[in-house]
């Protein structure tokens, strides 16, 4: 069970946190302007990805704060949290 | 039976304390610090089971934790009767019961014997290939299956014990209490780590503290005498905590691990009263030292699963810890120099050793010479090829192993024995290291998987790492913990040791035979019973991976995971297929190392808090006036209140009828309230609803429905306008968690720059629906100063309120279709303000009514409820409810989805009312609806999703989805049921007063 460190409370259980799926996929602006192709692609398509993968996480038994995490999947190796709106700390 | 099986010598055995237990039925005889195997083996019982598949006659094997054969039921038909229990971890205590399982009518006597005989068609993949065609046959097949297979029986009644759960937080945790544990855990204390040391054993010392003889010294002392000082000195540590008879079950990732404490096991029933009896540990370590040392490989062999064949290590152990001979007269058959150890124990004792043989050739090794001075006779480059003896080994054959140890040469010699101890060196234990994530290693000098890789702060020390010698497991234990906690001073200046065994080994996975492969039972995996020539046939048949060849065997998969033999397995696919052993890598080890009892899973989970309920503040008025009540989330609602004997049929007829014709009072609390506020609330509901919300002025209410970006309708609910930047949500009670999530997510990562604050306010309120024609008279009663004018307050607003001083918010709103108001009030007060209501009712008939009423009221009108008329694949054109989704806005959530290609076809499933031929007939939620029963096969069109017989309508209504539905008003179509076929026809879903007069009338 992950150790997670939550950017507003610290490290906490991984039982107080909540997966979201994968970060930095921003919601199109203007969806009326997407044809099906392109609005199936931001809704339905992810990546999945063996090795170091960015996703949302949300601390709901907590803060209620939702945040990115940069996670090896491979090894669950967690490389960095840092807030939403803020730049991945590591590539 | 023979008297002298036991020497009373051991110090770790009190033999003024002698202690009777049971085994299938007989009493016997122990001594405290005696386990059930011991005590079994100092009374000659040597037979303690039938094997899983052929049922052959099986023994105690080991004497520990990684025992396949001794696996027996504790106090059967007891309350406190546990199955699957290893006889080598139960330490005895006066009135134990135990008996073996898996053998019908008794051990010494077994009907499912005959599967021994029968093996030549019980080869691997029996079950598969047979009993799986055809599949209609399973269910009879299953029966006799599982009656012949038996493993132990589950108890019939609660348990009576009390376990718990403790988090437990340490610098250093260190796992066994070995010579290496022992030793780390004293250097971690000492430099100020606070240090966490469990065993699963009830001593400490591993198998070293009964190390006495010469060939082993450490500083010039006999093992045990050097290591008990240092117990002794351990024991004084204040940061170290020492726990025994806790079993590390899981290591998960980030170092944190589960352990089982045992409190009461070895007690006395009579003295486990009131006391916790197992109690489960969730470590968060930050350092982890992994000393678990390793486990005796036994040799594959032709009958190499005989009652009196048991691990060399195991009978030295039964020797000088229990004091207890396995036999009288023993044979040895190694590949290593431990078995010697063993040797040299027996000899100490005065216990005859018939014979040592061993599969090397060339040995040069001190502890060997002095065995063979004892006039031993060794076999040197020798195997055993068979053995002999029913219940009981009795006999031997051994031959000259060929040079290249591939075949066997020469004639067969026949030994007689009644105890024969099997070495086949040893296995690190590295189950919890692979557990947490680590990487193996193949180290090809010895054929052992080593640690390679740590995914976390952790080390493995002692033989768990591979190292056996003693020298070699003091010096790597000293220099990998000093650099492990960055340490300078170890506490230990030198530490001198002498050993007399040689490291050698000759590795052979599966010795020859004089037989044919086909014509042997060499066993791999004695629990599950598979066999050496399972495996290669397995192979034949074309498995190559080691996980597909486990589990078509079942290699590995009983209740031990294989820890004998999984080893054996690997060896025989690799030298079979011509591989490598390092490029198979192991099977998965999974959690638990040993097995876990739901007592100890569930801690203080049980019985009312197995699940949580939640009761809304009248509830006890609830109990008091004889409701019944549905769970609905983790909320226990009233679901109807049965008068005089009706049963829930006439209570809801009569409930919904008074709600229409006079006054009814529904308890709401358990609806989701969220508190909405900040400038750009308006701005924010008009993205998460299908409707608008910016021109809902201040005091109005509005019905809102929420969809998923997918265009799925996901919650529904009135929201009311509080003040300019205020509004309250409501939404379903079994939503309300899930929808503040949704509304959040939204909030901090697409929208941060909306200026919104929203709190959850479910649990502040109590809500109190009053409707029906005499709704505005009772409530009118209730609170005196609010004018209730349609002027005032019409449908759809809300109003500020006291009653009794005390603050509240009154909603006109309604969800059966009748003038109705809901009063919401600070939750402690809402008892007593339903109980005004009911008072004030009492002229009208006020009717408490429940769930099931408010369902069928609200069918009625044709409203859905999320959840069950819809599941996720309904989008708002589906319900026809096109009305709600606002044309002008830009962009909601799901918005775009309501036009991709999938949401606008003709015949997605869409909700219709049903009306059944014959009024009085009442469909059946979840029933499939078609239209052609004739075709085959029959084309399902959807199904039933709310039905109930209208008391106000006199008739049976339903909804239902039904493909392309819109379309199909007033065509007839049929619900198939198991004996008939009803007819119904297609209808508006709203059955009542569709202009909403009830709703407007003048009162
Ligand atoms: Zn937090």
């Amino acid at each position: 069970m992950f150790l997670i460190n939550c950017p507003f409370c610290g490290e906490r259980e991984q039982s107080e946190f909540k997966a979201g799926g994968e970060a930095h996929i921003v919601r199109p602006k203007q969806p009326t302007e997407l044809s099906d192709d392109e609005w199936a692609e931001y809704l339905f398509m992810r990546k999945n990805i063996k090795g170091i993968q960015f996703e949302r996480w949300n601390h709901v038994h907590g803060c209620r704060k939702w945040f990115n995490m940069v996670r090896d999947t491979s090894n669950d190796q967690i490389k960095a949290v840092y807030k939403m709106g803020e730049k991945p700390p590591v590539k | 039976m023979s008297n002298n099986l036991r020497f009373k010598t051991s110090k770790f055995i009190d033999e003024t304390y002698r202690v009777s237990f049971k085994f299938n039925n007989k009493t016997y005889f122990g001594f405290k610090g005696d386990t059930l195997a011991s005590a079994l083996l100092a009374n000659g019982v040597h037979l303690v089971g039938r094997s899983f598949k052929y049922h052959r006659p099986r023994g105690i094997m080991t004497s520990g934790s990684e025992e396949p054969n001794a696996i027996i039921q504790l106090h059967d038909n007891s309350s406190r009767t546990e199955p699957n229990v290893r006889a080598t971890e139960v330490e005895i205590y006066e009135g134990l019961v135990a008996s073996s399982q898996n053998c019908w009518p008794s051990v010494n006597f077994d009907i499912g014997g005959i599967n021994n005989l029968l093996s030549p068609i019980l080869p691997a993949g029996f079950y598969y290939k047979t009993f799986m065609w055809p599949a209609s046959f399973w269910e009879k097949y299953e029966y006799f299956i599982r009656k012949s297979a038996g493993l132990g029986k589950s108890p019939k009644v609660a348990d009576p014990d009390i376990y718990e759960h403790k988090y437990v937080h340490c610098d250093v945790l260190v796992i066994g209490a070995g010579i290496s544990g022992i030793m780390a855990a004293k250097m971690a204390a000492k430099n100020g780590f606070k240090t966490l040391l469990v065993d699963e054993k009830s001593y400490l010392g591993g198998s070293s503290i009964y190390d006495n003889s010469e060939f082993s010294k450490i500083n010039n002392q006999i093992t045990s005498s050097w290591l008990e000082k240092e117990i002794n000195e351990i024991s004084k540590i204040e940061n170290l905590e020492i726990k025994t008879r806790t079993s590390v079950a899981a290591f998960h990732g980030y170092n944190f691990l589960l352990a089982r404490e045992n409190l009461t096991d070895h007690l006395p029933i009579n003295q486990r009263e009131n006391k916790v009896r197992q109690r489960l540990l969730k470590i968060r370590a930050k350092k982890v030292i992994t000393a678990t040392g390793s486990i005796e490989r036994p040799l594959i062999f032709d009958n190499n699963d005989r009652p009196g064949i048991l691990l060399s290590s195991a009978i030295k152990k039964y020797i000088d810890l229990y004091g207890v001979a396995c036999g009288e007269n023993n044979i040895l058959f190694t590949n290593n120099d431990t078995a010697y150890e063993t040797a040299i124990s027996l000899i100490q004792r005065g216990i005859k050793i018939n014979a040592i043989i061993d599969n090397r050739e060339q040995i040069d090794s001190k502890i060997l010479y002095e065995v063979e001075k004892n006039n031993i006779k060794i076999y040197k480059g020798y195997t055993v090829v068979d053995t002999y003896g029913y219940r009981r080994i009795n006999k031997i054959s051994i031959m000259k192993l060929s040079k290249d140890g591939q075949t066997v040469i020469g004639d067969k010699t026949k030994l007689n024995c009644d105890c024969l101890g099997v070495s086949g060196g040893w296995t690190p234990a590295v189950h919890l290291f692979t557990q947490s994530g680590g990487k193996l290693k193949f180290r090809e000098e010895d054929q052992v998987f080593i640690p390679d890789v740590y995914p976390s702060d952790q080390i493995s020390i002692g033989s768990c790492n591979g190292d056996f010698g003693l020298e070699e497991i003091i010096k790597n234990t000293l220099s990998s913990i000093k650099k492990f906690l960055d340490i300078d001073n170890s506490e230990y200046k030198t530490v001198e040791t002498i050993s007399g065994l040689n490291q050698s080994k000759r590795n052979i996975w599966l010795l020859p035979s004089d037989k044919s492969i086909g014509k042997t039972k060499s066993f791999v995996d004695y629990q599950n019973d598979a066999t050496a020539k399972d495996i290669k046939l397995a192979l034949r048949e074309g498995f190559r991976s080691i996980e597909h060849v486990k589990r078509y065997t079942t290699t590995g998969m009983g209740t031990d995971q294989g820890k004998l033999g999984n080893m054996h397995a690997l060896g025989i696919i690799s030298e079979t297929a011509g591989t490598k052993m390092g490029e198979h890598g192991t099977t998965t080890f999974r959690p638990p190392y040993t097995p876990l009892t739901f007592g100890t899973i569930v801690g203080r989970n049980v019985g009312e808090f197995f699940d949580i309920f939640r009761r809304t503040p009248i509830h006890d008025w609830h109990v008091a006036n004889n409701a019944e009540f549905e769970n609905v989330g983790q909320w226990k609602r009233a679901w109807y209140y049965p008068k005089d004997n009706e049963n829930m049929h006439q209570a809801v007829q009569r409930e919904s009828k008074a709600a229409r014709d006079s006054a009814g009072i529904l308890d709401a609390s358990t609806l989701g309230k969220i508190d909405i506020q900040g400038t750009d609330a308006s701005e924010f509901l008009n993205r998460v609803y299908t409707n608008a919300w910016s021109k809902l002025a201040v005091g109005k209410c509005r019905y809102g429905l929420m969809l998923n970006e997918d265009g799925m309708v996901y919650d529904d609910g009135v929201t009311t306008r509080l003040g300019e930047n205020h509004y309250i949500m409501t939404t379903t009670t079994g939503g309300a968690a899930n929808v503040l999530g949704k509304l959040e997510d939204y909030l901090q990562t697409e929208w941060p720059e909306l200026d919104v604050y929203l709190s959850s306010v479910t649990d502040h309120y109590a809500t109190i629906s009053v409707c029906g024609p005499n709704s505005k008279k009772i409530v009118s009663k209730v609170i005196p100063d609010l004018d209730l004018s349609d002027e005032k307050f019409p449908h759809m607003s809300f109003k500020n309120a006291k009653i009794d001083n005390i603050k509240c918010r009154v909603m006109r709103i309604s969800f059966t279709g009748e003038h109705s108001y809901e009063i919401n009030i600070q939750a402690n007060f809402g008892k007593s303000v339903w109980e005004k209501c009911m008072e004030a009712g009492k002229d009208f008939n006020i009717t408490p009514y429940g769930t099931e009423t408010m369902h069928l009221l609200r069918a009625e009108k044709g409203f859905i409820i999320v959840g069950q008329d819809t599941d996720a694949t309904l989008t708002p054109i589906d319900l026809q409810m096109d009305w709600i989704v606002s044309k002008k806005k830009y962009d909601f959530i799901g918005k775009r989805s309501l036009y991709r290609s999938d949401t606008i076809r003709e015949d997605r499933k869409q909700l219709v009312g049903l009306l059944t031929e014959n009024p009085e007939e009442v469909l059946e939620e979840g029933a499939q609806i078609v239209a052609d029963i004739k075709k085959s096969p029959i084309e399902m069109l959807g199904h039933v999703t709310s039905s109930y017989y209208s008391p106000n309508l006199k008739k049976s209504i339903a909804l239902g989805v039904v493909k392309g539905g819109k379309n199909m008003l007033g065509q007839k179509l049929i619900i198939p049921m198991e004996n008939k076929n009803i007819n119904v026809t297609v209808a508006d879903p709203v059955f009542l007063d569709k202009e909403g007069e009830r709703l407007n009338a003048k009162l």
